[in-house]
C-alpha cells in the first residue's frame, strides 16, 4: 500500500462554541479514492478548506507527501502538488477553455515573471493543457470562452484545470454538484478513469457516485468521523444507517 | 468586422498627421501634447484597471512625482534629460512600490480609498514645498535639455517624441498583458482564489504591475512639466486621478488604445466646451455621467459596434 499521500491527524476546528471539525483523522493512499460523505452541516466544506489551506485548523496536523503542510497557505500547497476543485465552479469566465487549462500548466512550469512573449504561443503550455482537456472530453471546446460553457462542461473544465496542474493529489469538492443525470454519468466515467493515477479525496453528495467510485469512505456527522471503511462496510454499518443513510439504503 | 489594428492605427495615424493638417499651430500642438501625455499615463492606468483589476484613485501622484522631479533637479541646476527622466521615472516607481506594498494588501473599495489617501498625501506634501512655490506652483524657465540641445523646445519634435513614446507604451502594455505575467494578472482580476489554488501568490504580480504603472506615470509627469513649463500641486490633486480614471473608462476598458482615445476625447471635449461657454462644466459633468451610464464599452465599444 505504501506511505499515505495525505494524512490528517486529529484535525480540530471550532467557530466560537460550534465545533465543525472534531478530531478528524484520515488518510489517502496513492491511487486511492477516499470519499467523505455526510449530511448537510456535517463540516465537509470546512474540512476541504483546511486540507486546501484556505482555513487553518485549531489543532491537529496535515501531512502531504510526507511533509507537514499544516501551516502552509493555499498557493504553497498547490505548488507541492495538491490540486483542488471548487464546489461552486471557479473557472475564469473571461478566459478561453484552453487558456484556463494553460494557466494551470504555467503554474507548474517555469517562472511566470516573463513579460514579453505571448503566453498563448507557448506550445509547451498549450500541449499539456490540450492533453488535460482531452482527458475530460473538452478538447473540441478549447477556443470557447469558459463563461459560455454549459454547467456540466464547466464541471469538466474544473477537473481539467486540476489535471493540468500535474498534481499528486486531487481534492474534489462536490465535483458533481448541480450536474444533470447525463452529465453526472459522464463525470463519473471521467473520475473512474483518473483513479489509480492520482490520490483523490472526494467530497460528494451523490451517494450512487460515491459508492461506485470510492475505495474507502469516511462518514462525517457533526464534525466527527463516525465510520471509515470500504463501501460494503459502510453500507452494512448500523450507526451510519441510523445517522445518515436512512432505511431505504 | 474591423481589422483588429484598424482603430489603434487610425488613432495613431490621426495624431501623426494632425500637425500637417491644420493642427500645427502652437495652441493646437500644446493641446495635443497634453492629450498624449495624459494618454501615456492613462495607458498605464488601463493596464492596472482593465488588466489587473486594480482601480487606483491615486494615479496622479506618480504624475506629480515625475513633474516635481523635473523642477527640483532644475532648481539644483540639473537639466540633462539623461539624468532628469530616469530620476523622474525611478522616483515615481519607488513611490508606487512603497505605497503599493501597503495598498495591495487591501481589495475593492478599500483599495480605492487607500490609493486616494496616498495621492492626497503626495498632494499636501507638494503644496507645502515652499521652495518650489507651494500652492502657487513653480515655473520652469527652460525645458529639459536633450543631449545638450534645446530640441524639446521644438514643438514639432516634441509632438513626434510624445507620439513615439505613446506608441511604445501601447505596444509594451499589450505585450505585457499577453505575456505569462499578464495572463496571471488577468486571472487574478477574474478570480484571485482560483489563481491561488493553482499555486500563484497574487501579491508580487499585482505589486509589480502597480510599480510599472507608477513608473510610466512618472515619465508622463516629467513630460507634462516640460509641456506646460510649470508645475503645481494641482497636478497631483485627486480630481486629476479621477480624470485619468475617467479617460480609461470613457475610451473603453479592456483594450489599451481605449485609454489613448479616452484621453484625446477628454482633452478636446474640455477645450471646445470651454470655448463654447464659461459654464462648460454644466455640460461636461452630465455628459460624463451619461457616458458612464449608457456607453458600456466606452467610445471603443461605439466605434466597434459600428464596424
Amino acid at each position: 500500500m505504501g506511505e499515505p499521500l495525505l494524512e490528517l491527524r486529529g484535525l480540530t476546528k471550532a467557530f466560537g462554541a460550534l465545533k465543525v471539525t472534531q478530531d478528524v483523522s484520515l488518510t489517502v493512499l496513492p491511487g486511492e479514492i477516499h470519499a467523505v460523505i455526510g449530511p448537510n452541516g456535517a463540516g465537509k466544506t470546512t474540512l476541504v478548506h483546511q486540507v486546501s489551506g484556505t482555513l487553518g485548523p485549531d489543532a491537529g496536523s496535515i501531512h502531504f507527501a510526507g511533509r507537514d503542510v499544516t501551516r502552509l497557505p493555499l498557493a504553497r500547497r498547490a505548488r507541492l502538488g495538491l490540486a483542488r476543485s471548487f464546489q461552486i465552479t471557479a473557472v475564469l469566465p473571461g478566459f478561453s477553455v484552453l487558456e484556463n487549462a494553460a494557466l494551470a500548466v504555467q503554474a507548474r512550469s517555469g517562472s511566470s515573471f516573463r513579460f514579453w512573449r505571448a503566453a498563448a504561443t507557448e506550445a509547451a503550455l498549450n500541449d499539456t493543457a490540450l492533453d488535460a482537456l482531452a482527458r475530460v472530453g473538452l478538447q473540441d471546446r478549447a477556443t470557447t470562452l469558459a463563461g459560455d460553457l454549459s454547467h456540466g462542461e464547466r464541471r469538466q473544465l474544473e477537473l481539467a484545470i486540476a489535471l493540468a496542474m500535474q498534481p499528486r493529489l486531487l481534492l474534489l469538492d462536490e465535483p458533481l454538484a448541480g450536474a444533470g443525470p447525463e452529465e453526472t454519468e459522464r463525470l463519473v466515467g471521467i473520475l473512474a478513469g483518473l483513479k489509480a493515477r492520482y490520490g483523490i479525496l472526494l467530497v460528494e453528495h451523490d451517494m450512487a457516485a460515491v459508492f461506485a467510485l470510492a475505495d474507502r469512505i469516511s462518514v462525517l456527522v457533526y464534525g466527527q468521523v463516525i465510520a471509515t471503511g470500504t463501501p460494503g462496510e459502510i453500507r452494512a454499518n448500523a450507526e451510519v444507517r441510523a445517522a445518515y443513510l436512512g432505511e431505504d439504503h | 468586422m474591423l481589422h483588429r489594428y484598424a482603430v489603434p492605427l487610425a488613432i495613431f495615424g490621426a495624431l501623426a498627421l494632425a500637425p500637417l493638417l491644420g493642427f500645427g499651430a502652437g495652441h493646437s500642438l500644446s493641446l495635443l501634447a497634453r492629450a498624449m501625455i495624459l494618454g501615456l499615463g492613462a495607458v498605464g492606468l488601463s493596464v492596472l484597471v482593465g488588466g489587473a483589476g486594480l482601480v487606483s484613485l491615486g494615479h496622479a501622484a506618480s504624475f506629480g512625482i515625475g513633474a516635481y522631479a523635473v523642477v527640483m533637479l532644475d532648481a539644483a541646476g540639473q537639466t540633462n534629460a539623461g539624468v532628469v527622466f530616469p530620476v523622474a521615472v525611478l522616483a515615481a516607481a519607488v513611490f508606487a512600490l512603497l505605497t503599493g506594498a501597503v495598498a495591495i494588501r487591501t481589495a475593492g473599495v478599500n483599495f480605492i480609498m487607500i490609493t486616494l489617501a496616498f495621492g492626497q498625501m503626495a498632494f499636501f506634501t507638494a503644496a507645502s514645498l515652499s521652495a518650489y512655490g507651494g500652492d502657487d506652483g513653480y515655473t520652469l524657465y527652460a525645458r529639459t535639455r536633450l543631449f545638450g540641445t534645446r530640441l524639446l523646445e521644438n514643438r514639432w519634435f516634441f509632438h513626434y517624441l510624445l507620439l513615439a513614446l505613446l506608441v511604445l507604451a501601447w505596444v509594451a502594455g499589450r505585450r505585457l498583458l499577453a505575456s505569462r505575467f499578464g495572463r496571471v494578472l488577468r486571472a487574478i482580476r477574474e478570480n484571485p482564489l482560483r489563481v491561488q489554488a493553482l499555486g500563484f501568490s497574487p501579491y508580487p504580480y499585482q505589486l509589480l504591475a502597480y510599480t510599472l504603472a507608477g513608473a510610466l506615470g512618472g515619465l508622463a509627469g516629467a513630460l507634462l512639466a516640460n509641456a506646460t513649463e510649470f508645475v503645481a500641486p494641482s497636478f497631483i490633486a485627486w480630481q486629476r486621478s479621477g480624470d485619468l480614471l475617467f479617460m480609461v473608462i470613457l475610451g473603453g476598458l479592456g483594450q489599451l488604445h481605449g485609454a489613448v482615445l479616452g484621453a484625446l476625447a477628454f482633452v478636446l471635449l474640455e477645450e471646445y466646451l470651454a470655448e463654447l461657454t464659461p459654464h462648460w462644466r454644466l455640460i461636461f459633468g452630465p455628459l460624463l455621467v451619461l457616458v458612464a451610464l449608457y456607453l458600456k464599452g466606452g467610445l471603443l465599444g461605439l466605434v466597434q459596434r459600428r464596424g
